[in-house]
């Protein structure tokens, strides 16, 4: 059953550029996250300094405890096991196969026999359906199937905190489809608390209990998936519904001039809000809620057509 | 204006500084066990392997031209019989160390740049440190070790085939006696003289090792980042080789008094 991460003033820039300032969220324990925002503002930053790969100028990530951005390198090594991080392209060690990139975990920090390895191993191969690959080296696969299994890689010590980093990028969208879908049926088993980085607003809408967007340096928002997208804030109604109209520019944000060419344009309705994935073997998730209860209880009225069946995908308009 | 100055000024110390951190950081990992006997010996093989002919090929031309230099020198002085023994020393001292220097640092050490470059971009290094394991004590002290391995002997291979390729071209270029540059060996030279060359070569080895580690592993903005990794663990490896060279050369002349014939 997962384990939260409580995230606290948390500032970062490189040089003298400012990454992002005083991000503070909690994750919920065993809940799915999503963390959107345009490109190059910092996901990915925020990503590694949640492992301590990068030391925050300020603030703190704790994580049972423990501060991972202030806590010794021994500490934070022992933390980490906590943790199970699917990077970009998947990042397995190109000198080894896949099966020995997968067992790599376990015969490192676990004192299992050969063949409980392979036992696990296998397990996981199957799990990403990559089964019959194990003997195939990373540079001889395509770029989905690294990162599945670069996903089973990360899953063999059984984490407590699973953390994707862009998990759709590069691959099309049935994949991208099936990926979320693994994705949500590895919640349910695991119950692992579940960050994913992307700007894929797909992913975004359908998969997580919570949405966060990092923008303009800053967190401008967090919480419940419904929150957001009925949100009428401009920065998060735009992003989310991939609109040109908004405080977002082609080049990080919009000058004077243009807000004020665009200020009596009238903004399109809300698209209405998609079903949430559900675990493909129809029990419900533990963190799951029901489609609509968080705009009942705030007493939001959702966009018009929310929560059916079968409705299209396309946003914006 | 003043700060950005005084940063341009400050920049180089403070890589300096992050070097010798870097340093200190592979000392530590030393003794950390487990050793990664297998990586060690996987890349010992590999450096060798990328040096062994190279280095080889360098030393015949390099025992060669010292041959040749010397002896003809010597000739003007008078004193033929001391070609051996002055080229030995020449060789075992200084060309020995310098061609296995240009060598670790230019196929060995651009090798492990670009193959730590390599990782760091493809996110493989912080995979490991995810996965809970110091990058450091797993791929850098193994190669460290290796390359300093891999230094001392080729430091004996160079050795071997200058002076050898010093003798050939002594004795069929510049009609020396045989017997005379074999029997000079000695003269001149004596066995402190085989023991600076190969500490030399270890320092060597260490020194182009945790260059090319610390370029590599600090790798960043893509592909491009590893061809510059990779160039410049080349050039400031060279650079600090030289001067480390001639620090060594001058203590060790100051202690170990020279052989009077």
């Amino acid at each position: 059953m997962g384990v939260e991460i409580e995230i606290k003033d948390l500032t970062k820039s490189f040089g003298k550029q400012l990454i992002w300032g005083d991000v503070t969220l909690t994750i919920p324990a065993g809940e799915i996250c999503v963390m959107l925002g345009p490109s190059g503002t910092g996901k990915s930053v925020l990503l590694k300094t949640i492992i301590g790969l990068l030391k925050p100028d300020r603030g703190s990530v704790v994580i049972q405890g423990t501060d991972i951005a202030s806590c010794p390198e021994k500490e934070l090594y022992e933390i980490r096991k906590l943790f199970g991080v699917l990077f970009q392209d998947g990042a397995m060690f190109g000198s080894m196969n896949l099966y020995d990139n997968i067992a790599f975990p376990l015969r490192e920090h676990t004192n299992k026999t050969e063949s409980q390895v392979r036992e696990v191993v296998m397990e996981k191969l199957d799990l990403v359906g990559l089964l019959g690959t194990e003997d195939k080296l990373p540079g001889e696969i395509s770029g989905g199937m690294r990162k599945r299994a670069g996903l089973a890689r990360a899953l063999v010590l059984d984490p407590e905190i699973v953390l994707f980093d862009e998990p759709d990028s590069g691959l099309d969208p049935v994949r991208t489809s099936f990926l979320n879908q693994l994705i949500v049926d590895l919640n349910a088993q695991i119950d692992a608390t579940f960050l994913i980085v992307t700007h894929d607003i797909n992913t975004a809408r359908m998969v997580p209990d919570n949405i966060g967007l990092l923008y303009h340096k800053h967190l401008a928002m967090f919480g419940p998936r419904e929150m957001l997208l009925s949100s009428e804030e401009p920065v998060v109604r735009q992003f989310l519904n991939a609109q040109v109209v908004g405080p977002i520019g082609m080049s990080e944000e919009k000058d004077a001039d243009e807000l004020e060419a665009e200020k009596d344009m009238e903004l399109p309705p809300l698209p209405p809000i998609p079903l949430q994935l559900e675990p493909s073997n129809g029990q419900p998730r533990r963190s799951q809620r029901a489609p609509g209860a968080w705009c009942k209880e705030h007493g939001i009225e959702p966009p018009p057509g929310s929560f059916q069946e079968n409705m299209s995908m396309t946003t914006g308009g | 204006m003043a700060s950005a100055v005084a940063s341009r000024v400050l920049q180089p110390i403070g890589t300096a500084g992050k070097l010798f951190a870097f340093g200190l950081d592979v000392a530590r990992n030393l003794f950390k066990r487990p050793f990664q006997a297998r990586e060690f010996i996987q890349q010992a093989w590999f450096i060798a392997s990328v040096t062994i002919i190279p280095t080889a090929l360098v030393a015949i031309p390099f025992g060669a031209v010292i041959a040749l230099q010397v002896g003809s020198l010597i000739k003007q002085f008078g004193a033929q019989s001391f070609t051996g023994s002055a080229s030995v020393l020449a060789v075992v001292q200084q060309a020995a160390p310098i061609a296995t220097a240009l060598l670790i640092a230019g196929a060995g050490g651009s090798a492990i740049a670009a193959d730590l470059g390599a990782r760091k971009i493809r996110e493989e290094l912080d995979a490991m440190m995810v996965l809970g394991i110091d990058p450091i004590q797993r791929l850098v002290v193994p190669r460290v070790l290796a390359c300093m391995m891999v230094a001392v002997f080729l430091n004996g291979l160079v050795t071997v085939v200058g002076v050898a390729g010093g003798y050939v071209f002594n004795v069929v270029l510049q009609d020396g006696t045989p017997g005379a540059y074999i029997a000079s060996f000695t003269a001149l030279a004596q066995l402190p003289d085989l023991w600076v060359g190969l500490i030399k070569a270890l320092v060597f080895g260490l020194i182009a090792a945790v260059v090319a580690a610390y370029k590599g592993v600090n790798a960043g903005g893509g592909p491009k980042g590893v061809g510059d990794a990779v160039n410049e663990s080349v050039v400031i490896t060279f650079l600090l080789l030289f001067v480390v060279n001639l620090v060594i050369s001058a203590i060790y002349l100051q202690i170990i008094p020279p052989k009077t014939g």
